[in-house]
């Protein structure tokens, strides 16, 4: 450890103001901050400071998210061969998947820290630890077969004109990972839907040679339950296997890497919430609004297909536990006050499901919903902050 | 039977060091210095030359604004130099001590017919009324306005903070004094916050209100914030349980007595114990053969989280009544912090493993760990990304995300809607304490009530 420091010791100065390296200074402190601590003293106010730093936080997160993206990439091989119905075993299966993801966790990443490490020199700052976790969301909600140039142009204008025209980390209005899908969302929307794009077919890296077999429909669930002409409708996978909640709850289904299994995301959630990271409040408050939304729809909604979709298989379905437990409670664009937050994610969980049974166009609402919420925290924060004013005003008054 | 509340939010942080309750003398230095910075906001005019004899209580200069508030020697001697800085700024005034302290004696006699205007006067000619600070703002308090309650609070519950009952212990009867004295100046109350079972729930001619609860619970403004908050257009005073002592003093004795028992705290000192220091003791040298002297560290007048940070050649500030000595720090490079599961470290979030240690079953069956502390800010400044960690250590009716914003942005009608005027800079030190982000909150809450006093005013 002592060799280390010495080392950065002695390239410290050629990085510092009149050094030869002087336009790399946020990348070199990036790397210093990033191998230790910081040992900058407070200079005014408390003396002491609690240990945590906005590093740990956000590792914490992407640690969170490991379960899930573990999961997502088994399941990248298991419907890959599943397709091309062929036996593999486990290890097999998982090495395909991790492969096919690989790339696009490469590209997110290279793309989205190169523009951070620019900006933050530039302007003159650390380099921020939000894309950190950005980086690893993106390549967990993008379908598997997005072309990677497509994640680099979406990554691309996400970090920038959501996050960095702002201000950077912190002061962002929209969640950055659901930027990117959003882009690809409008922007390709061929490649964004369909039944093609959710289950690779193809081979990676030459593993996994086979040509798809005649039952396939690569539909995801939420997929067909849009598209069905009948009011009631039978959740299959993709060679016409009945699906139930376990199933959705499991994760072995078409969709984006990340989302499919409701078990890895709670176990992610677990993470956030011990550790106090994420809110309950938010998290918990999504789950509601949407069971209880999808309850209502489900006893009174229209005769549909959609309305039909039992509450509980709508939390366990397509991207709303992922969304709930990752997106919605980024703390940055969620609502800030305590009592917005439940108001906060109750509108995310219901919003979900009125556009996922109301809106024929899109099986999918939770991205919608997010970013339409992000939109209106900044006001419900207006509204909870405007009560404690009036109560002050009140107070005032009454004496 | 006395009020009691309880409060939830708030964080004891548990450092090492906490003084023994034994008093020592100090000897006492040659030079002792007044350092015209130490009273926020006063812009001193001065009275005294180099070369001057003064008593103990002899004014040295009065400020600008206010020419009947005087600001005066602690001991009696000679001025040995005025020292300015630039634009002719007076950056302290020093004194050459008489062997033997000689007083600058004030006949006044508190009896039930003083009126208010009369303690004011006696208190502005003899340099007390310094420690009579006012909300809003935290500044001295201007002399002509008129509190509606006065707040004093007889425990500090920061982290090692001096215990006021065993200080006091012998001065019960001059705190009593202090209070008849300073009841004159409202026409409402005094309010006194104190423990259960502490000897000031004895204290007549107050209303005693009893507190329970985590730091910052003894800090005054939380307890205003429960009693009596400050809306806007009024005012409150606030007096330190030992400069009520001082106070009290002066009127049952005539003089200005400014000696303070002081407790040496934190886990680079030796022997933590308390000491009697008067006000302008030279303290680099009190210091030597009492600290560690292997490490880099760090001295502090005040609690580690809001005390003020002294270099050099320093003397004891006026208003404190604790001194701590950390580890700066600035030499020890760890690596992977953010990885780590850093054991060692405190962090009120769940991120670190410390959090295990924190939980009931873990000090039910080994104590309370002890955790390691050193001034760096263990980590980057970032914006603001987290939410509801400040709530979680400020027991106040305030929301103090939203008011830091207002600070920050200088939204001057924001503030007030807030609660600025209920707010002083250490109410604010454990949310820069556990702030994710590193920000100077202490400093933003002080600059903009600066900028919110000169606005109004």
């Amino acid at each position: 450890m002592n060799a280390l420091r010495n080392i950065v010791d002695k390239l410290k100065p050629h990085f510092e103001e009149g050094g030869k390296f002087e336009k790399l200074h946020s990348v070199f402190d990036g790397f210093e901050t990033f191998l230790f601590v910081p040992n900058t003293t407070s200079k005014s106010g408390s003396h002491i400071h609690d240990a945590v730093d906005s590093k740990r936080t956000m590792i914490i997160v992407v640690l969170a998210l490991v379960p899930a993206l573990l999961f997502g990439m088994f399941n990248v091989g298991y419907q890959h061969y599943l397709a091309i119905g062929q036996q593999a075993g486990f290890w097999e299966t998982f090495f395909y998947g991790l492969l096919a993801v690989l790339p696009t966790i490469i590209v997110s990443y290279v793309v989205g820290l190169g523009i951070e490490f620019v900006i933050a020199q530039i302007k003159g700052h650390e380099i921020q630890e939000g894309f950190l976790v950005s980086g690893i969301l993106i390549p967990m909600i993008v379908p598997v077969d997005t072309p990677l140039w497509m994640v680099a142009v979406a990554t691309a204008f996400a970090v920038i004109f959501a996050k960095e025209v702002f201000g950077g980390t912190g002061m962002n209005i929209f969640n950055v990972a659901l930027v990117t899908r959003a882009f690809l969302f409008f922007a390709y929307p061929t490649f964004m839907s369909g039944d093609k794009v959710w289950v690779r077919t193809g081979t990676t890296f030459g593993l996994g040679n086979g040509s798809v077999v005649d039952a396939f429909a690569g539909a995801t669930p939420l997929g067909q339950v849009a598209t069905a002409t009948t009011p009631h409708v039978q959740i299959t996978g993709i060679l016409g296997q009945h699906f139930g909640f376990m199933d959705g709850f499991l994760g072995l289904i078409p969709g984006s890497v990340g989302e499919t299994s409701a078990l890895a995301i709670l176990i992610g959630a677990a993470i956030i919430l011990i550790t106090g990271v994420a809110s309950w409040k938010t998290m918990f408050s999504v789950f509601a609004g949407g069971a209880i939304l999808a309850l209502v729809f489900n006893l009174w909604g229209p005769d549909t297909a959609s309305a039909h979709f039992p509450w509980y298989d709508h939390l366990v379905y397509g991207g709303f536990a992922f969304g709930a437990v990752f997106m919605a409670t980024d703390p940055v664009t969620s609502a800030r006050t305590e009592t917005g937050k439940y108001i906060y994610g109750f509108l995310i969980g219901a919003m979900a499901i009125i556009i996922r049974v109301l809106n024929p166009g899109y099986p999918e609402g939770m991205m919608l919903a997010i970013l339409l919420m992000n939109i209106f925290a900044p006001l419900i924060d207006y509204y909870v902050v405007d009560a404690n004013i009036k109560r002050r005003m009140k107070r005032a008054i009454k004496k | 039977m006395a009020n009691l509340i309880k409060t939830k939010r708030g964080l004891d942080i548990q450092i090492n060091g906490k003084a023994k309750e034994v008093i020592s003398q100090v000897v006492p230095s040659e030079t002792y210095a007044v350092i015209p910075d130490d009273f926020h906001g006063i812009t001193p005019k001065l009275v005294v030359k180099e070369g001057d004899e003064v008593k103990a209580g002899s004014p040295l200069f009065h400020d600008k604004n206010f020419d009947t508030m005087n600001f005066v020697a602690p001991v009696s001697g000679k001025i040995l130099g005025v020292n300015r800085g630039e634009r002719r700024k007076v950056l302290s005034i020093t004194i050459q001590a008489d062997a033997k302290n000689s007083y600058e004696k004030f006949n006044f006699k508190l009896s039930n017919k003083t009126t208010g205007d009369e303690v004011k006067e006696v208190l502005l000619k003899s340099g007390l009324w310094a420690f009579i600070k006012q909300r809003p703002y935290d500044v001295i308090a201007n002399p002509q306005s008129s509190p509606k309650a006065i707040f004093i609070s007889t425990f500090d519950s920061a982290p090692l903070a001096p215990n006021y009952e065993f200080v006091l212990s012998k001065q019960m009867d001059v705190f009593q004094t202090g209070v008849d004295a300073l009841a004159k100046l409202t026409s409402g109350k005094v309010q006194l916050g104190v423990k259960a079972g502490s000897a000031f729930n004895s204290v007549k001619n107050a209303v005693i209100t009893q507190y329970e609860g985590p730091h910052p619970v003894g800090n005054v403004g939380v307890q205003i914030n429960h009693v009596d908050p400050v809306n806007k257009g009024e005012v409150v005073y606030t007096v330190n349980a030992q400069d009520v002592a001082i106070i009290g003093k002066f009127f049952s004795e005539g003089i200005v007595d400014l000696t303070r028992t002081v407790a040496l705290t934190g886990p680079e000192v030796l022997e933590p114990q308390y000491y009697q220091i008067i006000v302008g003791c030279q303290l680099d040298k009190f210091y030597a053969g009492k600290v560690n002297a292997n490490i880099p560290l760090r001295y502090i007048q005040g609690n580690v989280l809001s005390g003020k940070k002294s270099e050099g050649i320093f003397f004891l500030d006026p208003y404190t009544n604790q001194l701590s000595v950390i580890d700066e720090g600035s030499e020890t490079h760890e690596m992977f912090g953010w990885a780590k599961p850093r054991f060692n470290k405190f962090s009120a979030s769940h991120t670190l493993f410390t959090g295990i240690f924190e939980s009931k079953l873990y000090k039910s069956m080994f104590g309370q760990k002890e955790y390691k502390y050193d001034a760096r800010l263990m980590g980057g400044k970032r914006a603001i990304i987290m939410s509801g960690e400040y709530d979680k250590v400020l027991p106040m009716d305030i929301l103090p995300e939203f008011l830091f914003k207002a600070m920050i942005t200088g939204n001057i009608d924001k503030m007030e809607a807030l609660g600025a005027y209920e707010i002083a800079p250490e109410d604010v030190a454990l949310c820069e304490f556990v702030c994710t982000s590193k920000l100077p909150l202490q400093q933003i809450v002080r600059t903009a009530l600066d900028n919110l006093k000169k606005e109004l005013e």
